[in-house]
């Protein structure tokens, strides 16, 4: 892994950490942009982006901070380059203004955060997922937003692919929220070739420039082509509510109402193309296990525990979090005597669930302030409660 | 849990992280395995406490848990790590110590215990850094973690260009002296 190669996929069967598998998977999507600045436990990323880019025709740039570092990524993607930053807690917090540019302007590009416990500079080395809350409503303003959570180094690589071709496809940066644990974990990773991987190209405009409106959508679609600078098209792009010119419009709720409909229908309404799940030992389940990212790796021992306990258990994995998946918790409510949210928070997703679960069973959270993984005898306990057993204190 | 658990522990620059992640390389790459390689560390980068962990199993299901909960072999190259570790590891298992460095005391009562002078072995070779090369011989002769064969091309595909040969004088010295137990 250390030599120098061209190749923008370097195909094969590797021992690589979490945070390089993200890198290796941004340049699998294209990725020759990284505007950035290190913070552990994502510098890792920024380093292996800054060996990398060069040699694949890409460029690094370590900008002065993060305010700094997501501009430059929203500038780049105008530029017609994919691009991407990682960081973590309070780079994250920094990041927030100019992630409501980039939804406001619709520009596609993704942001990792490798979660450490917070708040403020809290744990750097140390796991968190505190910040799941922050990913949804972070920056000002009513939007929706995409944001994925890995729980292996291999499924980095995917979603970090799978990121840019959601950016792309609804114009919008979307967020990967992976933590410290998945992030400095070294696994096998998997790079299958070139042509095995999808990938889903900037959708260019083809109307005559003169014709082209940079925020006119078509009937049935949800996002106008996107013109970068040089294609020869007059763009304006403005975090200001704009019409379909881009021009600031302003005066009134006119131009407001349509714009902010559609930025949260582009991804609401689109769910079961965005959101991924897996399912995990649901059929029989008399308790579910909810849960996402190191959280939900971490549940699978407690889980088996429980199996072996006669406790019928299964795990409902989310591998996407934002848009929340409401029609499958609400279904899986009315199915089983109990849900089990570990994750590492004080309860944030949790509360999610309760709303999504409607009152239809009971739902139990499993907090962790950060700094470390589950005991997986809170888990089971937890599990053990779900489903009716005595729990020994 | 059916699985295998290293620790390694020493103090930032000896090389103690690369140790890790080249046993996991091994069991991945080189014996078809799966592995799962953790580190953790102190905020220094150079003289402070640290320790590799790694976890490896035929299934990956196995290292659902990430970390290493009660590891069956303990290598230590310091007396920091000496202290950390040795009072809570299991008495059934192996604690394979740097002799050069590491002191044993009643903590280690009762362990099976297996020395090697890699550091001074390593001086010797006129490069002290490959001390942890010199202790993965000794690791690839004296457990079952990984084939010799495995770990020997983990280290050589890990080390930087043009350092092979001094980094396998290092691997065989270290399993050399691990066979004469």
């Amino acid at each position: 892994m250390s030599d120098k190669t061209h190749a923008g996929v370097l195909s094969g069967e590797f021992f690589m950490q979490g945070d390089i598998a993200c890198a290796e998977g941004a340049i699998c999507a294209g990725c020759r942009f990284f505007g950035g600045y290190p913070i552990t436990p994502a510098t890792e990323v920024a380093q292996w982006m800054s060996e990398r880019l060069p040699v694949v025709g890409g460029m690094y740039i370590q900008m002065e901070d993060e305010l700094a570092s997501m501009n430059a990524v929203l500038g780049a993607s105008w530029a017609g380059i994919k691009a991407m930053t990682a960081t973590s807690g309070p780079g994250f917090s920094l990041m927030m203004e100019n992630l409501g540019l980039g939804i406001m302007m619709e520009t596609p590009c993704v942001l990792v955060n490798v979660q450490r416990g917070g708040p403020s500079t809290g744990l750097p080395t140390l796991v968190g997922q505190g910040d799941m809350m922050q990913a949804r409503w972070g920056s000002h303003g009513d939007y929706a937003i995409i944001a994925l959570a890995p729980s292996s180094p291999q499924e980095i690589f995917d979603l970090t692919i799978d990121a840019f071709n959601l950016a792309e496809r609804y114009r919008t940066p979307v967020l990967v929220m992976t933590d410290a644990e998945v992030g400095h974990m070294t696994e096998k990773v998997v790079i299958p070739p070139p042509d095995e991987i999808e990938i889903v190209p900037r959708r260019k405009p083809t109307a005559p420039p003169g014709e082209y409106m940079p925020y006119y959508v078509a009937p049935g679609e949800w996002v106008a082509p996107m013109a970068v600078a040089g294609d020869g098209y007059r763009i304006h792009a403005t975090g200001l509510t704009h019409n379909e010119k881009g021009y600031p419009a302003t005066a009134d709720d006119s131009s407001q109402w349509p714009l902010i409909q559609r930025l949260i229908d582009k991804i609401e309404k689109n769910r079961d193309d965005i959101i991924v799940l897996e399912e995990n030992g649901l059929d029989d389940a008399e308790v579910a296990v909810i849960s996402y990212g190191i959280a939900a790796r971490t549940a699978i021992w407690p889980m088996q525990m429980a199996r072996a306990e006669g406790i019928r258990v299964g795990l409902l994995r989310l591998v996407t979090v934002w848009p929340f998946p409401d029609a499958a918790i609400y279904d899986l409510a009315g199915r089983v005597n109990g849900i089990v949210v570990p994750e590492i928070n004080m309860g944030q997703i949790v509360r999610e669930v309760q709303r999504a679960a409607a009152g239809r069973t009971q739902v139990i959270s499993v907090p962790h302030p950060g700094g470390g993984i589950h005991d997986p005898y809170k888990v089971l306990d937890a599990i053990r409660r779900a489903a009716g057993r005595k729990v020994e204190v | 849990m059916n699985r295998l658990e290293i620790r390694l522990s020493g103090f930032g620059g000896q090389g103690i992280i690369r140790s890790g992640e080249i046993i996991g390389k091994a069991a991945v790459l080189y014996d078809g395995k799966f592995a799962t390689f953790t580190q953790s560390y102190g905020p220094e980068s150079r003289g402070g406490a640290c320790a590799a962990q790694v976890a490896i199993a035929d299934d990956p299901v196995e290292l659902s848990y990430p970390h290493v909960i009660d590891p069956s072999v303990l290598v230590i190259m310091s007396q920091g790590g000496y202290n950390k570790y040795v009072p809570e590891f299991r008495r059934d298992g192996l604690l394979i110590v740097d002799s050069s460095l590491v002191e044993l005391d009643e903590a280690a009562e009762g362990l099976k215990v297996l020395g090697i002078p890699a550091t001074r072995l390593a001086e010797e070779m006129g490069r002290r850094i490959v001390a942890n090369v010199v202790m993965l011989g000794f690791i690839a002769a004296v457990t079952h973690l990984t084939s010799p064969d495995a770990l020997r091309n983990a280290v050589l595909s890990s080390v930087p260009k043009g350092t092979e040969a001094l980094n396998e004088k290092a691997f065989e010295a270290g399993l050399a002296y691990g066979k004469e137990l």
